[in-house]
């Protein structure tokens, strides 16, 4: 036992060394990618006519959409759909750092939530074929509470948030409604098991509540989705025995949904509990 | 809930917790491992006494307290279900199938608890020998009109999602309780949302399956279950007003059913007080 004690100290003071390295390094690459961020903000916003690549939408008081507007409900109709301002991403392999403690936590679902929202954008703004009224509806209120989680955890995490993510909605047809039905139900639970499995690694009891109030939510929209597709699965496989809602680990999580996300993502500080 | 990984990662911070469990470290890591799927069975069980024996720490009193009123509210919850199934004019076929659906799931949140808390070292709750599933008659007709049963059975899955929501505080940083409490959270939210997609052709065209601004019910005996110290219509989340968002076109009704909202514990008993829950 005494020896295990030692190595573990030993070991954790060489992380803990290696932890300042990594921070100083990561001090100068940032003040770098802060000068590289604000050129390319400006070239972009010089550069790049936004309201023709984004039709207006419906009830914008004008049709010059600014370009915070396009961002909030993607634009492009390619399968590469960038989403937010410029590439803030760090520049070696380890990706968008999501952080520590609960911020890494929020960043965690404020990377989700950045995809589900831009799916649901892409999917109101190119309906499938033959959508009813109904249906259209739904994926519209559905959208802006994406919208709504994704906006809220920006403001919620300020600085500390990471940057907009770059989406590859590649292998979904969003002319086919097997398709993004399929893709909806997907994300939702996929949300729900995330929230679920991450819950206990909050410490503020405050976020813990708000998490709560999402999760509910993405729920929600995963009953509607499935009982879109076919009657009666509400639950479907998403319960254990107990009729439990099953949970993910954010590894597990961003495992599956990393191929919807081009943006490479750094979930290796994240609280482990 | 994966009680390998649960392990693992406790293994991790107390290298000898397979020793402490059990001497026979490789056979309980085997059984973990290759017998998953009888581990998730009985993980509520297994979870409790193995931690218990452990540490030789008994549960705090406030999780119990939790788990407690949890299935205090699945007792109901559970018998409301299974006298609607047996009595309420329910359309037959796929109509009838969900219902049942969620009286078995509600049953299965019933044992579930029972057996986290006795594992627990606690005693389980008895439930009510009758519950007066009227409210005092204001609603006599639960079980002889179907579109009241489901107003009915809509207000209590809502409520019952607010009054987890409520009480995850109370168990934050709890692994395995809390995530087993907002996994049964998130099951209630999937019955509320089922329940009112179905009374969309039940005589409510209108309801979806999420909250929009207060109560939405039709039902303004249920004005309580939807208001609190933080109401359903509530648009303001940590300080943030979510309507109109960075300025995004963000309107106040998606502002309320983006954020389910939470009841507190006093506002939970009295609003379920009516029906004889206690």
């Amino acid at each position: 036992m005494a020896e295990a004690y030692s190595l573990l100290s030993s070991d954790f003071l060489y992380s803990f060394k290696l932890l300042i390295y990594i921070y100083r390094r990561s001090l100068e690459h940032h003040n770098l990618q802060e000068k590289l961020h604000s050129f390319k903000t400006i070239f972009m916003t010089k550069e790049t006519p936004l309201e023709t690549v984004m039709p207006a939408p419906k009830g914008a008081p004008n049709a010059q959409v600014s370009r915070r507007k396009f961002l909030g409900y993607a634009g492009a109709t390619s399968g590469l759909i960038m989403l937010a301002a410029a590439c803030k991403k760090n520049d070696n392999n380890d990706g968008v750092d999501l952080g520590s403690g609960d911020f890494g936590i929020l960043n965690y679902a404020y990377a989700l939530e950045q995809l589900e929202a831009a799916f649901y954008a892409q999917a109101v703004l190119t309906p499938y074929t033959s959508i009813s009224a109904n249906e259209l509806a739904f994926l519209t209120d559905i959208r802006d509470h994406e919208i709504a989680h994704r906006e809220f955890f920006k403001r919620a995490l300020g600085d500390n948030a990471i940057p907009g993510l770059e989406v590859d909605f590649s292998t979904i047809n969003f002319m086919s409604r097997d398709s993004v039905l399929g893709t909806a139900q997907a994300f939702e639970d996929l949300g729900v098991t995330a929230y679920n499995g991450a819950g206990y690694l909050i410490k503020d009891t405050n976020y813990l509540l708000l998490a709560g109030k999402i999760v509910s939510v993405e729920a929600r929209h995963a009953a509607l989705i499935r009982e879109l597709r076919s009657p009666n699965t509400f639950l479907g496989d998403q319960v254990d025995n107990n009729s439990v809602n099953i949970s993910r680990t954010p590894s597990e999580v961003l495992g599956i949904a990393g191929m919807y996300i081009k943006t490479k993502i750094n979930a290796n500080n994240l609280p482990t509990g | 809930m994966n009680i390998a990984n649960i392990l693992d990662e406790i293994e991790k911070v107390d290298g000898e917790i397979y020793d402490r469990i059990s001497p026979r470290r490789k056979a309980m890591k085997d059984f973990f491992r290759v017998g998953s799927k009888v581990a998730i069975v009985a993980a509520p069980m297994a979870i409790g006494s193995m931690f218990k024996k452990a540490y030789g720490q008994t549960t705090p009193a406030g999780i119990i307290n939790v788990l407690q009123y949890a299935l205090t509210l699945e007792h109901f919850e559970y018998r409301f279900y299974e006298r609607g199934a047996a009595l309420a004019p329910i359309t037959a076929g796929a109509e009838r199938t969900a219902i049942e659906a969620i009286r078995d799931s509600e049953k299965k949140h019933v044992d579930f608890l029972r057996t986290v808390i006795t594992a627990a070292g606690a005693t389980p709750v008895a439930e009510k020998a009758a519950y007066d599933f009227t409210a005092g008659n204001t609603f006599p007709t639960v079980f002889t009109s179907y579109p009241v049963f489901l107003a009915v059975a809509q207000v209590l899955e809502d409520t019952g999602v607010r009054a987890y929501k409520g009480r995850a505080g109370e168990l934050a940083g709890q692994k395995v309780y809390l995530t087993a409490a907002l996994g049964i959270h998130a099951v209630e939210a999937r019955h509320a949302a089922k329940i009112r997609y179905m009374r969309r052709t039940n005589g409510a065209p209108a309801t979806k399956p999420y909250i929009t601004g207060g109560n939405d019910t039709g039902v303004p005996a249920a004005n309580g279950n939807y208001g609190g110290a933080t109401p359903e219509s509530n648009v303001v989340q940590a300080g943030i007003t979510i309507t109109n968002i960075n300025g995004l076109p963000i309107s106040a009704n998606a502002a309320t059913e983006a954020f389910d909202e939470p009841l507190t514990t006093a506002e939970v008993l009295a609003l379920v007080a009516p029906f004889g829950v206690s």
